[in-house]
This record gives C-alpha cells, sequence and structure tokens, in this order.
C-alpha cells in the first residue's frame, strides 16, 4: 500500500493512529482533484473517532488591544501601528456576552485578553466575571488569557474554568518569525501546565502566516504531541497595520487541505474553525464541516464579525449534524 | 454627515473598504477621524467616539 489516503484509511481511520509529520506532509502535497477524496476520508475519521455532533463556541474580549508582544498577524499588538484601541470589558456585559453565546445553543464561551499574562486586575475581573456568569447562566467557561503561572493555573482551575486556550499559533520552526517578544516554549510550558491542573487543553494556531507546507505538516503534529483536547484552526485574517496586514489569504483549497490534514494526524481531538474562515473559505466551510471538523466559532470574533449564529446554526441543521449538548463535569 | 472612511480613517469613501466593512466593526469616526473605543460581542460591537459618542450595530 503506497497511496496516502489508503494508508490513512487503515492506520487513522481502523485504528485512531493519527499520522505522521511525513505522513501529513505527503497529505498536504496532494493535488487538487483529491481534496474530496481527502476531506471525505476525514469526515469519516472525524465520525468514527469523535461522533457527529459539533461542539459550539462563542467569544469575547475582556481586554482589548494594548498587548506588550508583537506576534505579526494581531491587530491588538501594542507594538504595531494598528486602528484598534484598548478596551475593557465590565462584569455586566461579560455576562451580557456569555447570555448571547448561551442563547444561540453554544456550550463553551471563552474569555480572551490580549495579554503577555494576566496582572492581578486582570485575575480580579476573570474571577468576577466567571463567578458572574456560573451564577446566572449555563454554560461551560474557557479563558485565554496569554502565559500563565502555576499559581494562575492552579486558581483557574479552581474557580471553574473548564478550558484554558493558548495556542502555539505556528510550527517551532516558523516561530520566530511570527512572535520574537516570547518563545515557542513558553507557550507550550504553559499548555502543559494547564494539561497537568486538569483543565481542558484547548491549543491551535494560524494557517497562512508564511509557513511552508512542511511546516504545516510539522505544526499539525508537534501539537499532535501536545495531546489538546481542543484545536481552533484559524486562517490568516490580515489585518491593517500589522506586519502581516499585506499576506494574501490562504487559498480555500489550501485551507480545506488543511483541515482534512489536521483531521488525519489528530483523529480524536475537538478541530474548531475559528477565525479567518469567512474571508478564506466563505460558502465552502460547509465542506470543512464534512471533512473534519466539529466544532465552530459561532458569532462574531474578538476584533473582527464573523457571520451571524443563526447562518452557522442552519448549515448544522441543514447537514443533520446535532450540537452537543452541555456538560459541566468539571 | 460622512467626511472620513470609518475603516482606513482616510477622506472619502472606498470600495474595498466597504467591503471589508461587511466583517468588521467601524475604527475611525467618520466625522472627525478619532479613532473609536470598539468593543465586540458575539452578536453586535459597540464604538464610541470621544466627542461624538457611541455608534451601536444594533
Amino acid at each position: 500500500m503506497t497511496d496516502i489516503l489508503d494508508i490513512a484509511r487503515a492506520q487513522v481511520l481502523d485504528q485512531g493512529i493519527g499520522l505522521s509529520e511525513p505522513q501529513a506532509l505527503e497529505v498536504l502535497q496532494l493535488p487538487d482533484d483529491r481534496v474530496d477524496e481527502l476531506l471525505d476520508l476525514a469526515h469519516e475519521v472525524r465520525l468514527k473517532w469523535c461522533g457527529d455532533a459539533v461542539e459550539v463556541e462563542g467569544i469575547v474580549s475582556l481586554k482589548t488591544g494594548g498587548c506588550p508582544e508583537d506576534c505579526h498577524f494581531c491587530s491588538q499588538s501594542g507594538v504595531f501601528d494598528s486602528p484598534v484601541r484598548s478596551a475593557w470589558l465590565d462584569v455586566p456585559s461579560l455576562v451580557r456576552a456569555a447570555r448571547e453565546t448561551a442563547a444561540t445553543g453554544a456550550t463553551e464561551f471563552c474569555i480572551v485578553a490580549a495579554v503577555r499574562g494576566p496582572d492581578e486586575r486582570l485575575m480580579n475581573q476573570v474571577r468576577d466575571g466567571v463567578a458572574a456568569i456560573n451564577a446566572e447562566v449555563e454554560i461551560n467557561i474557557a479563558c485565554s488569557l496569554g502565559m500563565l503561572t502555576q499559581d494562575q493555573v492552579d486558581e483557574l482551575a479552581a474557580i471553574g474554568v473548564h478550558r484554558y486556550n493558548h495556542n502555539l499559533e505556528t510550527a517551532r520552526s516558523h516561530f520566530d518569525s511570527v512572535v520574537t517578544t516570547h518563545s515557542y516554549e513558553e507557550r507550550w510550558d504553559t499548555c502543559e501546565m494547564v494539561r497537568k491542573a486538569g483543565m481542558e487543553l484547548c491549543c491551535g494556531g494560524i494557517i497562512g502566516m508564511g509557513e511552508t507546507i512542511e511546516q504545516r505538516a510539522e505544526f499539525a503534529t508537534q501539537l499532535a504531541a501536545l495531546q489538546p483536547d481542543e484545536v481552533p484552526l484559524n486562517f490568516l485574517n490580515p489585518r491593517p497595520g500589522t506586519p502581516f496586514g499585506e499576506q494574501e489569504p490562504t487559498s480555500a483549497v489550501d485551507a480545506l487541505r488543511a483541515v482534512g490534514a489536521f483531521r488525519l494526524v489528530m483523529p480524536r481531538t475537538i478541530l474548531r474553525f475559528a477565525g479567518g474562515r469567512e474571508i478564506t473559505l466563505g460558502d465552502l466551510a460547509e465542506r470543512g464541516v464534512r471533512g473534519g471538523v466539529n466544532a465552530v466559532i459561532v458569532g462574531n470574533y474578538l476584533t473582527t464579525l464573523g457571520r451571524p449564529a443563526s447562518e452557522d446554526l442552519a448549515m448544522l441543521a441543514d447537514l443533520k449534524m446535532p450540537i452537543k449538548a452541555l456538560a459541566r463535569d468539571l | 454627515m460622512t467626511l472620513y472612511c470609518d475603516r482606513c480613517g482616510e477622506p472619502g469613501t472606498h470600495p474595498d473598504c466597504t467591503q471589508a466593512r461587511q466583517l468588521e466593526p467601524p475604527r475611525y469616526c467618520a466625522r472627525c477621524r478619532r479613532r473609536l473605543v470598539v468593543q465586540v460581542s458575539p452578536t453586535g460591537w459597540t464604538a464610541r467616539c470621544v466627542e461624538h459618542g457611541e455608534l451601536t450595530s444594533r
């Protein structure tokens, strides 16, 4: 057997063993006329190892802009000449956002802050916000607050944060071209601490930041090594004023090839469509949900807008894919 | 009164910016070009100009 999709069928679909880096590279090099075949297999893998339910999540920015880090894709970095100004969300507004999210049928609500890591003011706001949401809204709460100390990890777990997001963003070999103010290893360390503390780990990144196909395969397998519960897959949405502001968005076929490949590398993970899918895939997002994706962010993102949640929910209904039910088991 | 593009802050309106604005909130006050303080929520946005007050998607 030499065809990579035949190998993937036997290895990933039948045995649940994710593709290796060289195998992922072969998948990413498949010609355009085999992408449908790839996505069909990725969909089978997702159904077998994850089931048919789709996890729906909403996100909100608790602290916007003014970040000291220089992530070259991010309009919230204070280092670049971006039009995004700093803003803080108060607790009542945070609860309102959680309620809006829950009303869509979402089971996850992620509170995000543009920071290197949380200071005491931010931890206080998160503590108060999580308590207020838990008192008023039936939804799992996730956080994304940058790099954490062990004490902060322990505190977030103790106050009931269900899942923590911290993306590796790209392959280790490409990281220095994307961020210079902190290291890949610092990100990795936070991810490890989160997992050991018993929170679910959400760790993904962005496709289309100038990485090579080889680095895309490297990235997928480095993520797999972390064994994240969820992998959010973003596609670069070039933001004005950032170093990547003039990059061409990833083509739809490359994005779908990445979706299929990431699913075959990580057969059991929650693979989520996150930012950038609107500009990269347009109406082809539905093909991704029939190609390995089993989670979506609905509604708006942190600084940009998404499709109305109702459109994604209608898409899932058309595809006869049930929305994952709420289970608060942590 | 629209004097400035609410996406890029330059005078006038621009087809590319108009298209991009379908998936972005405004960033500049169209009346005075000040940068807006914008908060995006799961279902909408608010944008505040210190001189001209608040705009909202709702």
